[in-house]
């Protein structure tokens, strides 16, 4: 019996280097792959040509095969525009989201799958468990880098066919296997930002790829207090670098993209009773409209509780509003049920 | 786990079809014999005075008659290099800035589907003021003449035309572009790119028509980073490198002896039996050809079938990414290639296909296979097998329902 065949996301990481070489341990079939995401020869930020070297080396050491998938243009157009022109429009996007739905989920996954492998593995800190009738998706087993929050647009089909093999470990755990194996991305410091942005900063980012229109900053009672050069800088619930100096603390309360306006105002003004969704996704069903759920709006933010009615999550307590853009994913304990994108 | 990457070679035993010769070739056994001794007892620097020193020089300068021989030019007309980007790189900044120096002109032409050694050369010289023409290939993967001598001129200084492309394989019409370089550009000099000639194209025949030829020796079964630029009698070129004044000065560094050598001994086993081996590899490309076709009979061949290389078939296959079908064949041990490989080795798209108006659909569809001179029967019955068999896996994925 041949074994199962299973390709796995390298990134040059460590996690994912791990991944592999577990993989690898337990006697899976598996081949490497970096997906090459963006940029050209840069040698700073995602895919550059070191951490694609990095996952080959990993690759060799293991003595798997390793490719490298060009999907850079699918990247701009399924990732990078839309997070451009999310921010140009006044919302906060989550372009890790969307890079997990368009391009490990769906770019990877399809090509994985026409080239004959029964699995695709990543890196992710989050559990795949599977029961007599369904495959769940659980939080890692490491708290603090739990990345369930990322996943939620994950269903049956995909988790049928993903392995997250360090979803039990630690990040700690991860790296003293790494050290017993020797990977040479062992000590590797992790990427925190986002990967396409490699210098200057989201603002310039996003104002060298799309117009910005200047306009002026309001508080809630509509005072002028001040003007700024695009609504790209800011995000729902933002305090710091407003550019306005006023007595107390002021947050951003709404951003109205087509008349430039930033509103400003105090933390009771951000407070909502509700969150409407797009893009709904659920890991093996909705859950019922009176079931209580731990509603998550941050990678790692403490969850709120809450009631999915329709495409509208209902708190049990007002909390600050998300913004627009923002995933929200939708737990019962450690279990992930599914989630949206916040309207 | 850990494999000692110096003991162990990696994927040891594992057998593979191998059809990427217009990447890198294997090295001929007499080219591995020839180079040992340099590397071992006769290993000296030639610029010494002494007797190790003297025999690595002697291999050298009869190495330098060898492969002089081989590409109908004098052993003076020989500069070694470090391969062939660095060969057109010498040739092209080379000649155009001494040209510019002399006052004679600030033209560089060159076509739209160069190597990017070539490319790369003169998109720097166009970032130093030269004005840079680049000539449209037609459909087939052949310069348009009209085109070029419609931007030729007196104050042309520098004309880089590939003999045969890298992708498609297709021989270009080396003598027409040299008449029309000689009769409107007077003071240009005419390069070529003839890395991927040498196994396939009688290059002595045409050194005549022009002034500089590009060659490197992984191509015809020598070893990496070895490479000739051969400079005619009267071309006056600026050195790239600088330093010691091996090569007259036009490339200085501690001369590669045992690569030298080595190249030597491959590119005269290359030419003599270069008209056997165009007859041998071509009836077997010629096979596999029909082979693939007769199997997928949707499948297209890109670049003029009558004019391209014997060893080379590039050929796509509608519906089909040619990234996954690399990976598909290497899975089967058949190795092959598509668009041009990145440092990365990620597959990035194809100028040359883009430059010969081939769709970016079809380009992408598409992928190279190259024979040489050790390819075989049993290859070809591998790639005729298998290849049709990659595709049907791919057009008929069972697509999991979203």
């Amino acid at each position: 019996m041949t074994s199962t065949r299973v390709l796995v996301a390298m990134s040059g990481g460590v996690d994912s280097s791990v991944a592999a070489a577990l993989l690898v341990e337990q006697g899976f079939d598996v081949t490497g792959v970096t997906m090459k995401l963006w940029g050209g020869e840069s040698d700073s930020g995602c895919c550059s040509v070191s951490d694609v070297e990095d996952a080959r080396r990993v690759a060799a050491q293991l003595d798997i095969p390793h490719y490298v998938f060009n999907f850079a243009d699918e990247f701009d157009r399924a990732v990078v525009d839309p997070y451009v022109h999310a921010y140009v429009a006044g919302r906060t996007p989550n372009p890790c989201v969307e890079c997990n739905r368009s391009m490990k989920w769906g770019r990877l996954f399809d090509r994985a799958l026409a080239l004959g492998y029964d699995a695709v593995a990543t890196g992710h800190h989050a559990r795949v468990r599977s029961t007599s009738t369904a495959f769940e998706l659980w939080r890692g087993a490491d708290a603090a880098k739990d990345q369930s929050y990322v996943l939620y647009m994950l269903g049956q089909r995909e988790l049928a066919r993903t392995m997250l093999p360090i979803g039990e470990l630690t990040k700690t755990a991860v790296r003293e296997q790494a050290a017993r194996l020797e990977l040479r991305t062992a000590a590797k410091a992790e990427s925190m930002d986002v990967c396409f942005i490699t210098r200057g900063g989201r603002e310039q980012f996003v104002s060298s790829r799309a117009p910005e229109t200047p306009g002026v900053i309001r508080s809630v009672d509509g005072a002028a207090l001040g003007r700024h050069d695009g609504v790209s800088a800011f995000t729902i619930g933002q305090r710091r670098g407003l550019g306005v100096a006023v007595g107390e603390r002021r947050f951003v309360v709404d951003i109205d993209a087509p008349s430039a306006t930033v509103t400003l105002g105090r933390r009771d003004d951000l407070l909502r009773d509700e969150v409407a969704l797009t893009d709904l996704a659920f890991v093996e069903g909705r859950p019922a409209a009176d079931r209580v759920l731990d509603v998550q709006v941050r990678a790692h933010g403490t969850p709120a509780r809450g009631r999915l009615v329709d495409r509208t999550v209902e708190y049990e307590a007002a909390q600050p509003r998300v913004a627009p853009g923002q995933a929200v994913a939708l737990y019962q304990g450690a279990r992930l049920l599914g989630g949206g994108i916040a309207v | 786990m850990r494999r000692d990457p110096c003991r162990t070679p990696p994927y040891a035993g594992r057998v593979t079809t191998y059809l990427d010769y217009a990447a890198t070739t294997p090295m001929h056994a007499e080219a591995i014999d020839a180079m040992v001794p340099y590397l071992r007892e006769s290993f000296g620097n030639p610029s010494g005075l002494h007797t190790v020193a003297r025999r690595a020089k002697n291999a050298v300068e009869e190495a330098r008659e060898v492969v002089a021989g081989a590409l109908g030019a004098t052993p003076a007309e020989i500069v070694f290099t470090g391969g062939g980007t660095e060969a057109d790189n010498l040739a092209i900044k080379g000649t155009a800035r001494s040209k510019r120096a002399e006052g004679l002109g600030d033209g560089v032409v060159t076509t739209a589907f160069e190597h990017k050694g070539v490319l790369a050369s003169c998109d720097r010289l166009g970032r130093e003021g030269f004005r840079v023409a680049h000539v449209p290939v037609d459909r087939g993967g052949i310069v348009d003449l009209d085109a070029l001598a419609g931007v030729l001129d007196r104050r042309t200084v520098c004309v880089s035309v590939m003999l045969v492309n890298n992708e498609v394989g297709t021989i270009q019409p080396l003598r027409e572009v040299a008449g029309a370089v000689r009769e409107v550009a007077p003071h240009a000099v005419l390069h070529t790119d003839a890395v991927q000639a040498v196994s396939w194209v009688d290059v002595a025949a045409l050194v005549a028509d022009v002034d500089l030829v590009a060659v490197s020796a992984h191509k015809f079964g020598g070893p990496k980073g070895v490479g000739v630029l051969v400079a005619r009698n009267g071309v006056s070129l600026l050195p790239e490198i600088e330093g010691g004044g091996q090569e007259r000065g036009l490339r200085s560094g501690t001369v590669n002896v045992a690569g030298i050598v080595a190249m030597a001994a491959a590119i005269r086993v290359t030419v003599d039996r270069r008209d056997r081996e165009i007859e041998r590899v071509g009836a077997l490309r010629d096979r596999l050809e029909r082979g693939l076709l007769a199997a997928v009979p949707d499948a297209f061949v890109n670049g003029d079938r009558t004019r391209r290389v014997a060893g080379n078939l590039h050929i796509g296959f509608p519906g089909v990414e040619a990234e996954a079908l690399l990976v598909a064949l290497d899975r089967r041990g058949i190795c092959a290639a598509a668009g041009s490989s990145c440092s990365s080795g990620a597959t990035e798209p194809s100028h040359v296909l883009a430059a010969m108006g081939v769709s970016r659909e079809d380009a992408q569809a598409s992928i190279r296979l190259s024979l040489g001179f050790a390819s075989t029967d049993a290859d070809v019955d591998v790639a005729r097998d298998g290849i049709p068999a990659a595709v049907e896996q791919l057009r008929t994925a069972p697509m999991v329902p979203r």
